[in-house]
């Protein structure tokens, strides 16, 4: 039986925590498994392997080490697919390619929060249009990863422009329970399995405020009002709840060799996923632009007992970054989107140094195509914004914002989001400074295999969408 | 930089009408597309006019001086295709948006510039970044003619320098949604159209139509497209297809008269020599890069890059009415267009070009390149002074000039920046706390 298996068999009930959980021995239940009616948690499991790399040492490059540390003339070396040593000097192992990189940048590669490249590829055609389940405001059942087309030209734009290594999808905000959202890393394969991020924990997405309550209001549905949509949201995780409530006896009961598999409770898709927010195993991305709605729903998440991650889209994060400091919620921003929706009216350009400033987790993300390859620039101009009100933010501070912290948002800052020996080998080689308009990738390694190299036509990876096109991928 | 910015207040809380004022110690970027920038330079403003540029110019007496400190000084920012003051909360609050009349009997006749609102908050929220005029530009509703575009002034307390100065047409893709299902539909119509204005000319009292509102539609909307039939009113045809752009250069050859230029032209690299034979120029998104539609398979960055390669003139506009999509990053995506020069395979931009791109080019597209886009002496005085290089991302304006006055530089977002800085909850909750509005300076 493949490890994938025993995942699914070990079950929801083993308690909180995900990827320590898989070492666990089985021989501590003293029930056996067959008899116990059990939730698959990994259904899909990641089929994803790291490509061969060589060992390489970067040498002579200023380097942002994604945690708010500088290097100057710095050395980075990765070897076996990780990040093996950081420093100012390195020894060149004797099998290393050896970059100099003087006047070049180095950095951990570039995180995304929030994506739909897959989900809403381009071409933009309504065939292919699969990031919202518009037929009922909750749908915590859908999975991101099943509407996710691989071949979608996006992803290699947001590798040879944008540097980004690894990203996360999300389904759409039509809902207040949209679904779940999925790791993925930005190795373009034949399928969504191959892109996973092995053991990154699933996210739900939720949204608060104008789409949900417009989307079902303007059909005569709940909801039709952001009192509507608060209450919506509650009943719903009232009835995960439940539904814990029932799966937990029963399992208990089950190991006491007291319940039948015939008394399992019944399978809900949209509680599987409610319930994993509930133990602490999938974690909440949540769309929410004003600063009102996201106190409504941090106190939501006290009253039923779960944690947001990261506020999305969160244009009102300035007015209570105390709030969400206090909290410890991250907010995923834009660095100046405004006034396109009534509750983005209030954007400001300087919503993310004033999120960090305020001690509270700043993040930049995208939700677009052409943003994600240019979320560096994003994460410059949002610090320069804030330096103009004297708030003295560094770059490799400001690189934070698109490396470690929304690497911790997401649950993988453990492997991935910074430059650190043991981590994995996502790296970005810049050629010049990465807070400079005049700047681009110039290679970008991922898991230590160098996936993109400017200077080396073979390194530009082209979907099968745009074989025989006239574009030919952007890569001529 | 500090000195610089305080010099800035001290010239917007000037009342400032006909101020002489001397940019000394500036880096002139002078925004022709060709020439060096001039180091340690000084600009002379006087009359609403540039008086005087270059190196060596003598500041007149009395001008109030204002030290650049090395920083750069350019053109103002010409916005191509923009919403600007017509559409407040353009997509979640439609009825404050009026660049589209979705329901309307009339296409061609429509006339943008009654919507122009000069007390929308977007103005001083462009302005301050430097964004000086901008051709306000209707969308397309049930025709595929959108109708009849207006040039602002961002400083004036009347932005409407010139009503009707272009028509705009949808010939891409989605406008062949529009005709009715098909490009022949959308040529069809737009042929139709065409013919029927030069009927209109010829007699406007023979023209047929009735009182109802369809055929008085037509009737005006025939009117309206008289100028652009005979040439004397810029066409702004929306086309993104390679193909379409030759069926494009085709129309002009079977209506002569046609003053085009074209908008969106994703894949205008793959027929550049063309577009430049005919003599067309062009309005393009900088940054489009991805196979958006069938229209655009061949979208790449190197787009604008190898037009201009071409030979033919290209300004830079946002990428319609996106979310993400506001004129003040105009020079951030003219710079990304210089970033490309260094790519093997791409094709970019000279700084010089790509600060044309998005100043003298539109500025000359749009029939205003003898009054502004340059920083050439006579013309009116649309300055802009930065903290840095203008289309790098750190940088910002220090101060702008529209019609040779200094502009506050204060918006709705710097109120309510003002206002939570350092989150400094006291007695009073922050609704109290007010700081300089735009509306009283």
């Amino acid at each position: 039986m493949r490890s994938h298996h025993l995942l699914g068999t070990m079950a929801l009930l083993l308690a909180a925590g995900c990827a320590a959980e898989a070492k666990r021995p089985q021989s501590a239940s003293s029930a056996r498994p067959a008899d116990i009616v059990t939730i698959a948690r990994d259904p899909f499991p990641s089929t994803y392997r790291a490509l061969p790399g060589r060992t390489t040492l970067i040498r002579g490059a200023i380097v942002y080490d994604g945690r708010g540390g500088k290097i100057v003339n710095g050395m980075v070396l990765l070897q076996g697919g990780k990040i093996a040593a950081i420093g100012p000097k390195i020894a060149a192992p004797a099998d290393a390619v050896v970059i100099e990189a003087a006047g070049k940048f180095v950095t951990p590669g570039v995180i995304d929060i929030h994506s739909h490249l897959g989900d809403y590829p381009t071409p933009g055609v309504q065939a292919n249009s699969d990031g919202n389940e518009v037929t009922g405001p909750v749908r915590s059942e859908v999975w991101a990863e099943h509407s996710i087309w691989p071949q979608d030209p996006g992803f290699t734009r947001a590798l040879s422009n944008g540097g980004v290594t690894t990203l996360h999808i999300l389904p759409g905000s039509a809902n207040l329970f949209g679904g779940r959202g999925v790791t993925i890393k930005n190795v373009a394969g034949e399928t969504s399995q191959s892109m996973k991020f092995p053991g990154a924990p699933y996210s739900l997405k939720m949204a608060c405020g104008e789409n949900p309550k417009r989307v079902y209001g303007s059909k005569g549905q709940a909801p039709g009002s952001r009192m509507g949509n608060v209450a919506l949201m509650r009943q719903t995780w009232a009835r995960a709840v439940e539904y814990k409530r029932r799966w937990d006896d029963y399992t208990a009961r089950a190991k006491d060799g007291k319940a039948k598999p015939t008394d399992a409770p019944g399978r809900d898709l949209q509680m599987d996923t409610l319930v994993g927010v509930l133990n602490g195993e999938i974690l909440v991305q949540n769309h929410c632009y004003r600063a009102d709605e996201m106190a409504n729903i941090i106190d939501m998440s006290k009253e039923f007992g779960y944690h947001v991650s990261a506020f999305h889209h969160a244009v009102e994060s300035y007015k209570i970054a105390d709030l969400l400091k206090a909290n410890n919620v991250c907010s995923a921003m834009w660095a100046d989107w405004y006034g396109f929706k009534m509750e983005s009216f209030d954007g400001i350009q300087e919503n993310i140094p004033f999120v960090h400033a305020a001690g509270a987790c700043a993040i930049v993300h995208s939700d677009d195509a052409g943003g994600i390859q240019r979320l560096y620039q994003a994460a410059a101009q949002a610090m320069a914004n804030g330096n103009r009100m004297g708030l003295n933010i560094a770059p490799e501070t400001a690189w934070e914002w698109i490396s470690i912290n929304p690497a911790r948002a997401l649950g993988i800052a453990d492997r991935t989001g910074s430059l650190e020996p043991g981590k994995m080998g996502d790296v970005v080689l810049w050629n010049g400074d990465p807070f400079s308009v005049y700047t681009r990738p110039e290679k970008v390694w991922i898991d230590g295999a160098l996936l993109f190299d400017v200077n080396d036509p073979r390194l530009r990876p082209v979907s099968d969408f745009e074989l025989g096109q006239p574009g030919e991928g952007d890569v001529k | 930089m500090r000195p610089l910015f305080a010099l800035a207040l001290l010239l917007a809380a000037t009342p400032a009408a006909a101020q002489t004022v001397a940019i000394v110690n500036a880096r002139l970027a002078p925004g022709t597309g060709g020439a060096e920038t001039v180091e340690n330079g000084t600009l002379v403003i006087a009359n609403g006019r540039i008086a005087a540029m270059g190196a060596n110019i003598p500041v007149p007496a009395g001008a109030r001086t204002l030290d650049a400190h090395g920083g750069w000084v350019t053109p103002g920012i010409f916005a191509s295709l923009s919403n600007l003051s017509v559409a407040e909360v353009f997509e979640g609050v439609p009825e404050t948006n009026d660049a589209r009349a979705e329901n309307a009997a009339y296409g061609a006749a429509l006339d943008i510039a009654p919507a122009v609102n000069p007390r929308s908050v977007h103005l001083p929220i462009s302005r301050i970044a430097g964004v000086t005029r901008a051709a306000v530009t209707p969308e397309p509703g049930k025709s595929i003619f959108a109708g009849q575009g207006a040039l602002i002034d961002l400083g004036a307390a009347d932005p409407v320098t010139r009503a009707r100065a272009f028509q705009y047409v949808d010939l891409s893709q989605s406008g062949a949604r529009t005709a009715g299902g098909s490009r022949p539909a959308a040529f069809l119509e737009f042929r139709n159209a065409m013919r029927d204005a030069v009927d209109y000319a010829r007699n406007p009292a023979a023209f047929p139509g009735g009182r109802e509102r369809t055929s008085l539609g037509n009737r005006r909307d025939a009117e309206a497209l008289v100028p652009v039939v005979q040439g004397r009113q810029l066409l702004l045809v929306k086309v993104e297809r390679a193909q379409d752009i030759r069926n494009v250069i085709g129309l002009k050859r079977e209506f002569p008269a046609l003053r085009i230029a074209l908008v969106g032209a994703a894949e205008g690299w793959l027929v550049a020599a063309d577009i430049a034979a005919a003599g067309l120029p062009v309005i393009s998104y900088a940054l489009g890069d991805l196979p958006e539609s069938f229209d655009s398979l061949a979208a790449t960055q190197s787009n604008v890059g190898r037009m201009v390669r071409a030979g033919v003139r290209v300004a830079l506009s946002g990428q319609g009415s996106g979310t993400g999509e506001q004129p003040r990053k105009l020079p951030t995506d003219a710079g990304n267009l210089v970033a490309l020069s260094r790519i093997p395979g791409a094709t970019g931009l000279t700084h010089a070009q790509a600060l044309a791109a998005i100043t003298s080019v539109p500025a000359e597209i749009f029939g205003m390149g003898a009054q502004t886009g340059t920083l050439s002496p006579g013309k009116i005085a649309d300055v802009v002074v930065w903290s840095g290089d203008p289309l790098e991302l750190t940088s910002t304006p220090v101060a702008v000039f529209i019609d040779g006055r200094a502009q506050p530089m204060v918006s709705r977002q710097t109120e309510l920046r003002d206002r939570y800085l350092g989150l400094q909850r006291g007695d009073l909750t922050l609704r109290y706390k007010r700081g300089p509005s735009p509306r009283t300076q």
